[in-house]
């Protein structure tokens, strides 16, 4: 289902792309320029709020994001944008909700527009995509395939989607619509990403399991209990690497990977990388290229005992 | 379980006599026990409305108790008693004094948002945990807690400049948490990082903690929100009914210890 519109989008990397998350950004670029996508970067972008500013007040959360989608809309003419981070999406997303169905974050939103000089976002203006959406609608399984120069074939991937990209559901009106959209419950883009670029997908049940990000460092014991349930669980479905799309989960994962070894004294194996990585890789770019040397789970020993690289 | 026994009945409402007599009857020990009568006068019977008023809980008057946001909890299935819909159940009662029992436990909700998924009527518990955490706080219950801490560092340096860089933010947050930085899994981590990476990424990581990122031409942005956060502030003292304007942000808190696995 592949469809030109998406050839050509907005891109919105987000705060923790351009520090902890920056192999994700890499990779995500260096898939883009492989399949000939073209990404161009929202001007001038500013922080969508994360997972904390609606904790202070939710409407300023829904300014911020409003303001990235104003800028892709209105000074760049664009009506796709694409936000690989979970919780880029999720917010831009929200945002999108709460313009429509609520009336006080509109005032808000208009409000801080326009002391802030800009024009307000109006909502419908552009439609927010995850990096999945991006490559399943654009290339697709089929585009994927024909692609592939590095099968991933052996490589047992748990695929992980944290809690940003499905929840809570009513700010995902496009989900839950049948074949081919997307499901909230049971997600299953990078699953079929990742099939079509070889891997075999293992039975993962906690795909949309909470890896306690909003509180890695002020309730670190949580987090990191959250966490190894996560990986023990992919461990014990087989996996050798777990899959993921978001840089909070994937630098949540890697961290208390580390914390559960020294706090618990739980050792757990598996590696983390990003779903972009792994396409990368299957595309024939080096790994270097897709940023694997920055993983902290050092995942290049296992993908040479799997003949991956 | 029907709600009200399971929150009015502790352990240490319960009594019993290791020797005793009724009537000839010797009731000791289990056969005694009794639960002291317990008659409630303290409601609160704004409280439904003074969380209604913070940011989260504007819904919260739809609850009808179905315990859906309890059962997908991710925090309750780690600790029994984080219980969304009891607390709810408490606040729309008006039982203060019960919810203030948990007052250590609710700011650990996560934000996975599970509960708003399941709720059949809107509720968003997610919201109604965040503004109870907040209304915690602000009526002095709690001191601040670290996830409100880190929200603040956070929050403020999107408002100044923008952007965040969570270098920084993880400095601020060490440093105002009264945590060493250099904790053997922070090191540990640091180490694994540093291993894979060419010194030229490392100087750029370097840099970016002496050059913040920053949006440009943010000043009317920053203007424009920090009034909105004082309008906001006022308004939530006021539903509360807390006089005087909000505390000086700058005045030093005292932080609460994280809480630490045994070693
Ligand atoms: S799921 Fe919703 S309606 Fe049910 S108890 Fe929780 S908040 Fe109330
Ligand atoms: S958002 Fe909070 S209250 Fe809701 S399910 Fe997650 S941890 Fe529990």
């Amino acid at each position: 289902m592949a469809d030109n519109k998406y050839n050509l989008i907005a891109y919105y990397p987000g705060c923790a792309l351009e520090g902890t998350g920056s192999a994700y950004n890499t990779s995500t670029k260096a898939v883009g320029k492989a399949l000939g996508l073209g990404l161009e970067e929202v001007k001038n972008w500013n922080c969508c709020g994360a997972m904390e500013v609606k904790n202070i007040d939710p409407k300023i959360q829904t300014y911020l994001s409003s303001r990235v989608m104003s800028i892709a809309a209105n000074e760049m003419g664009h009506d796709v944008v694409m936000a690989p981070c979970n919780g880029c999406y999720h917010n831009l997303k929200k945002a999108e909700y709460d313009l429509t169905h609520d009336e006080g974050s509109k005032e808000v939103t208009e409000r801080l527009s326009s002391k802030a000089g800009h024009a307000t976002y109006q909502a419908g203006q552009v439609e927010t995509i995850h990096a999945l959406d991006w490559i399943k609608k654009s290339i697709g399984e089929d585009g994927i395939k024909s692609r592939v120069k590095n099968s991933l074939s052996g490589l047992k991937v748990a695929n992980y989607y944290g809690c940003m990209y499905t929840r809570p559901r009513h700010i995902f009106p496009e989900k839950d619509k049948g074949p081919g959209t997307e499901s909230t419950s049971a997600p299953h883009f990078m699953d079929d990403i990742l099939d079509a670029a070889g891997a075999d997908n293992v039975d993962f049940a906690l795909k949309t399991a909470c890896c306690g990000g909003a509180h890695t460092l002020s309730d670190s014991d949580t987090s990191t209990k959250l966490v190894l349930n996560i990986l023990q669980a992919a461990e014990e479905s087989g996996a050798d690497v777990i899959a993921t799309e978001c840089p909070t989960c994937h630098t949540g994962l890697e961290m208390h990977q580390i914390r559960a070894e020294k706090r618990f004294g739980v050792k757990t194996n598996v590696k983390i990388l990003y779903f972009t990585q792994l396409l990368g890789i299957a595309l024939g770019l080096n790994p270097r290229k897709v940023g694997v040397h920055e993983n902290v789970s050092k995942p290049m020993g296992m993908l040479r005992e799997r003949r991956i690289v | 379980m029907p709600i009200h026994e399971k929150s009015l009945i502790r352990p240490e409402n319960l009594s019993t006599h290791d020797n005793l007599t009724i009537d000839g009857v010797d009731v000791s020990g289990d056969w005694s026990t009794f639960i002291k009568a317990r008659v409630v006068q303290d409601y609160n019977e704004d409280l439904q409305d003074e969380i209604a008023a913070l940011p989260g809980g504007e819904n919260i008057h739809r609850c009808w108790q179905c315990g859906s946001c309890t059962n997908a909890c991710t925090v309750n299935a780690l600790n029994p008693d984080f219980n969304p819909r009891l607390w709810i159940y408490l606040i729309r009662m008006g039982f203060e004094a019960e919810l203030v029992r948990d007052k250590d436990i609710i700011w650990q909700c996560v934000s996975c948002n599970k509960c708003t998924s399941a709720c059949p009527r809107d509720v968003v518990p997610e919201g109604v945990m965040k503004a109870t955490a907040h209304w915690l706080e602000l009526k002095g219950y709690t001191p601040k807690t670290p996830s409100t801490e880190f929200d603040e560092i956070f929050s403020n340096q999107v408002i100044h400049t923008g952007k965040i860089e969570d270098g920084a933010v993880l400095l601020g947050f060490f440093r105002r948490t009264g945590q060493s930085p250099f904790q053997d899994w922070v090191i540990q981590m640091g180490k694994q990082l540093a291993m894979g990476l060419p010194i030229r990424m490392l100087m750029r990581m370097g840099l970016a903690t002496l050059f913040h990122p920053r949006t440009r031409g943010w000043d009317r942005a920053r203007a424009a929100i920090e009034e909105y956060v004082e309008e906001q502030e006022a308004a939530h003292r006021k539903a509360l009914g807390l006089g005087g304007s909000s505390h000086d942000p700058h005045a030093p808190r005292q932080a609460q210890p994280i809480p630490q696995a045994a070693e």
